[in-house]
């Protein structure tokens, strides 16, 4: 007689933690009840990434680049977990190499994207990219892995904390990458996985004043509606690619600071 | 309480622990504020107000190895009457000369109201032995020179040997008795404008009467950020005793332009009360006839030639 | 009696010497009687109007057009047939030349835009000659070069123009700002619809004559003048994307109005900066740089450093200096050489400070005024400095744009970073020390888009400039300054 497996409970991911929804609800995705998270844990979600933002932006980016590594090798060590939960094993890892891809972008950041300004003065003057702060994430509804590694590790490879509405017919991958995240050396509150209606999270999000970009590109038709709400505090909304891999997609992420001096003695 | 010294009893003291009070100059700005006041634009009225100002600020000036008697004299006369054809032409301030023409000059200036300046103190270098310098000091002094003009010790001060300055400073003052003391920090030479500042303040810590940028030697010499850093001390001074330290920039100020521009910093910086002989001179020799020149042209509305002008 | 009292005791500095007027000829500069709309080349003549005045003495200068719906769609139209013949096709090296050609004419002419600039603008005809014109002149210039080498600046992104650009610029440097919004433009290979600010369109159209002198083809720029209204038309007309430089009302206005359609976007808005003075700064310098930071052009500057920080070990000597700065600003005739400071841009703007000010005094805030004598006629505000600030109060929170300055102390490094920052606006900061390591750790902390280190209020082509949070999105200047006007494949 074969055992009876012990059944996971798919909760949410805020601040490092797994708490079930303020709210008591759940809704049935991929034949399980999956936590269905209310405003107030958007709420929460946003307070633990502002919370996480200062450290994280200020971690080297060596640092950094080493903790997306880390995420990478734990991804790679749960292979068979994650097909269950996406398209199968290509999709997995084409999402770990992903990962990696951007892992070793952290510090070369500053390079392809920062300047150094030859300013007609005695000054001298640079430019380098900074985090935005705190994004909001759209993911796409599908491919479900791919989908939401291609949109939340460039937002934090540059530093920002994200907030992530998942897949809504698709959100185990993402319950398991919180999973992945959690023992991933990933400071707690950098990611932030909400499960749940998209279409009761994402006005929310687009409209908290303390969320600084939204990634509307899981959104469905509303989003006209979303950008109307984001332009309240002039959010940078960005209209990313479910499959796409590119340094400029992080830079849709980052502000730019240029800082004078002058030059005497 | 006005005659306090500027900066707190002890100054021989190692200066290090006083910096933070003594405070830094930034180059790119401060050369960015001379540039913009250079730029004001004195017209008319203002600026014959400013040129008659500068002939009576004048330290009209010779210090040349071939000086004589005669051309001491000839200088004299020039300073006491400036331009013979205009006698609203008011006086220059003073003659400088080096020490062993200061009789002549006593003698030439005697019934005006023409001071007589005396560079002193192994001037320009001011490489001699402290001893040296007194003797000279007090020559001069004794000769009738109302005005010392005496150069720091810029090798003890890059050395970083303050106090040695700073002593050399008061002892001759002392010896100085009545006579006032311009001492010449020679900008050229102390390479950071947070040196002119500071070597500023010592200066004046020390007792001297007037501050001045250079000997004249160098070709770096009263630029106008560096009269702007010298005025700011002396300023900072001001605000913090309630005394007044008289400044004299000296060297590279050729023409009336130059002078009206040195002007605008006093009054923008320190204000009308320094706008007097008594507390502000030009130290130059080619300076007066351009003043003299530019006043007959705002007089008489004509550009005019040098060769109406004596070259005393 | 202690130090402290008897420095305050201290009078101000007598004004012994007077300078005499010193103004600049206004002879320089030929007004028409009315402007109409610079469509496709030509004048378009308006449908309705309204005058222009110089706000030093509320002189009417012009009458100008008010830019109708249809209007617009003209110039935008104009913009697109432009861009569509000819325009996009012609190679990078010719469009080049087109921009050095308008620099070069810019800097021939530009004691003419200088003196322009000033009677319509109000600005002191020393920052338009010696700032504003040579920057704007710059601007070209730099742009110029990059137009044949876009796939130098995006590698491996195959850059192509957007289209039509439909831009919206203040009053505040009304040409740099042209400047900035249509050579980058031009640049990318786009084409142009730009509205000037209703109170100070002279130099824009002005500048359709530099366009007439360098021979850009018609359409490629094209001019249409008045109020919002005119500026709410071109959001809406059939542009491929819109720049906005202005207040963060407006420009969240235009973000919701552009939501869902695609339209690419730059907003340039308003800011709060604020300059950090440590204790071991260079003093004087430092008191020039929060002279130059807050009463450079009235204050009427974005990136004002509008809440001066001040540590408070050195309070008592930064204000006395400051006081005492400020004293020597010579406020009056704008287009007298000698004057710092000039007419507040607008009665509207003028009304806006005085309100505010108003506010920060029935706050609590304590009034600092120079002496000073203003003109009778025309829009004027005297440099003005509020101590005893708290960061609540309006005039420490609101953007002011005008000559204001509030003062608010720290303790800590960390003190000023958290009240630097305690700001829905990031456009710029300033600090102002002595130690290199402390430099660099406040340009990281300060959530800013400019952070000027030693120095305010500086600005070159080839820098950077724009926002974080609310103060907007986007860079104008440098390689970056491109981006916002190119697609990508």
């Amino acid at each position: 007689m074969s055992r009876l497996p012990v059944r996971k409970t798919y909760k949410l991911f805020i601040g490092g933690e797994f708490p079930r929804s303020e709210s008591g609800r759940t809704y049935e995705a991929e034949g399980q009840n999956v936590a269905r998270a209310s405003r107030k844990d958007v709420r929460d979600a946003v307070r633990a990434a502002r919370g996480a933002f200062g450290k994280w932006s200020g971690m080297t980016a060596y640092n950094r680049g080493q903790v997306l590594y880390r995420i990478a090798e734990m991804m790679e060590a749960r292979r068979a977990e994650f097909a269950n939960f996406c398209s199968g094993p290509k999709e997995v890892e084409r999402s770990i190499d992903r990962v990696v891809w951007y892992a070793g972008w952290a510090d070369k950041l500053a390079q392809v994207l920062g300047s150094s300004n030859p300013v007609a003065g005695p000054y001298f003057n640079f430019t380098v990219p900074e985090p935005t702060g705190v994004v909001g994430i759209l993911a796409p509804p599908e491919p479900a892995l791919l989908g939401l590694v291609s949109r939340v590790a460039p937002a934090i490879v540059g530093g920002n904390s994200v907030v992530v509405v998942a897949s809504e017919p698709h959100p185990l991958a993402a319950v398991e990458l919180a999973e992945v995240l959690a023992t991933a050396d990933v400071p707690g509150g950098v990611v932030n996985i909400l499960t749940g209606r998209l279409e009761e999270l994402a006005p929310v999000l687009a409209g908290h004043m303390d969320v600084n970009a939204l990634d509307v590109s899981g959104a469905d038709g509303e989003v006209a509606e979303l950008e109307r709400l984001a332009a309240e505090n002039v959010k940078r909304v960005v209209r990313g690619d479910a499959d796409d891999q590119s340094p400029w997609e992080i830079a849709g992420f980052l502000e730019l600071k240029t800082v004078w001096h002058p030059i005497g003695v | 309480m006005a005659q306090a010294p500027a900066l707190p009893t002890g100054f021989e003291l190692p200066l290090e622990p006083r910096l933070p009070r003594i405070g830094s100059i930034d180059q790119v700005a401060i050369e960015e504020r001379a540039g913009t006041l250079a730029k004001r634009s004195i017209k008319r009225e203002s600026k014959v107000f400013a040129l008659e100002l500068a002939v009576r600020m004048t330290d009209l000036t010779t210090l040349e190895g071939a000086d004589t008697p005669g051309k001491v004299a000839a200088l004299a006369s020039k300073a006491v009457r400036p331009d013979p054809s205009d006698p609203g032409i008011p006086s220059v301030a003073a003659v400088c000369v080096y020490p062993n023409l200061v009789p002549t000059a006593v003698e030439r200036v005697r019934g005006s109201d023409v001071k007589v300046a005396s560079v002193a103190t192994a001037f320009p270098s001011g490489q001699s032995p402290l001893e040296a310098k007194l003797d000279e000091v007090r020559w001069v002094v004794e000769h009738g020179a109302d005005e010392v003009d005496m150069v720091i010790d810029r090798g003890a001060f890059l050395a970083g040997r303050y106090a040695k300055v700073y002593d050399e400073i008061v002892r001759v003052k002392e010896a100085c008795g009545d006579a006032h003391l311009k001492v010449i920090l020679e900008t050229g030479e102390l390479g950071t404008y947070d040196n002119v500042r500071r070597a500023s303040l010592l200066a004046m810590a020390a007792g001297g009467d007037f501050i001045k940028t250079s000997t004249g030697k160098l070709p770096s010499a009263a630029t106008l950020p560096v009269a702007l850093v010298m005025l700011e001390a002396i300023r900072d001074v001001y605000e913090e005793t309630g005394r007044r330290v008289g400044f004299k920039p000296a060297g590279g100020i050729r023409n009336a332009k130059q002078a009206v521009q040195h002007l605008v910093l006093v009054h923008e910086t320190v204000g009308v009360d320094w706008l007097t002989p008594d507390l502000y001179r030009f130290g130059a020799s080619s300076l007066l006839n351009d003043i003299l020149m530019q006043l007959r042209k705002e007089k008489t509305g004509r550009y005019q030639s040098p060769d109406y002008f004596t070259i005393d | 009696m202690t130090e402290l009292e008897r420095k305050q005791d201290r009078a101000p500095i007598p004004s012994g010497w007077e300078y005499a007027t010193a103004p600049e000829s206004r002879e320089i500069v030929q007004l028409r009687e009315r402007y109409g709309h610079f469509v496709g080349g030509e004048w378009l003549e308006p449908k309705e109007s309204y005058a222009t005045i110089d706000p030093a003495s509320e002189e009417p200068l012009a009458e100008i057009g008010q830019a109708t719906d249809e209007e617009v769609g003209l110039a935008v139209s104009a913009a697109r047939e432009a861009f569509e013949n000819g325009w996009s096709a012609l190679p990078g090296s010719e469009r080049a030349k087109y921009l050095f050609r308008i620099a070069r004419v810019l800097q021939e002419r530009s004691r003419e835009f200088a003196v322009l600039e000033s009677l319509n603008g109000g600005k002191p005809i020393r920052e338009s000659r010696d700032v504003d014109l040579p920057l704007a002149a710059a601007h070209f210039f730099y742009y110029a070069g990059w137009a044949d080498k876009l796939e130098y600046a995006f590698p491996n992104r195959k850059p192509q123009p957007l289209g039509v650009a439909g831009q919206i610029i203040p009053w505040n440097f009304p040409l740099l700002m042209l400047a900035w919004k249509i050579a980058p433009a031009l640049a990318a290979g786009n084409t142009v619809v730009l509205k000037p600010a209703e109170t100070t369109p002279l130099s824009a159209l002005l500048f359709c004559d530099v366009l007439r002198q360098a021979e850009l083809p018609p359409g490629v720029v094209n001019i249409v003048t008045g109020d919002g209204r005119a500026g709410a038309a071109l959001v809406k007309a059939e542009v491929d994307k819109v720049a906005f430089t202005g207040s963060t009302d407006v420009g969240k206005a235009i973000q919701r109005e552009l939501a869902g359609t695609g339209k690419k976007l730059t907003l340039e808005l308003g800011g709060k900066a604020a300059n950090v003075i440590f204790d071991d700064a260079a003093l004087d310098q430092a008191v020039e740089g929060i002279i130059n930071g807050i009463y450079f052009n009235q204050g009427h500057v974005c990136c004002a450093g509008s809440r001066l920080l001040v540590q408070e070990s050195i309070y008592e000597p930064v204000i006395s200096k400051l006081k005492r700065r400020l004293q020597t600003l010579r406020v009056g005739d704008p287009l007298d050489k000698n004057t710092d400071v000039g007419a507040i841009n607008s009665r509207a703007q003028l009304e806006k400070i005085e309100e505010l000010v108003r506010s920060g005094e029935e706050e609590g805030a304590e009034i600092y005024q120079p002496p000073c004598r203003l003109p009778e006629k025309g829009y004027w505000f005297v440099p003005t400095v509020f101590t005893n600030v708290a960061q609540s109060y309006r005039i420490a929170q609101e953007e002011i744009f005008g000559p204001v300055l509030s003062v608010l102390t720290f303790r800590t490094p960390d003190e000023a970073v958290e009240k630097a920052n305690n700001t829905p606006y990031g456009l710029s900061a300033g600090v102002w020390t002595e130690k290199g390591s402390r430099i660099l750790s406040m340009a990281q902390k300060l959530r800013a888009g400019v952070i000027w280190a030693n120095t305010y209020n500086r600005f070159d082509p080839s820098s950077p400039f724009g926002g974080y949070k609310e103060s907007g999105f986007g860079r104008e200047g440098g390689r970056h300054g491109l981006e916002p006007y190119l697609k990508f494949e």
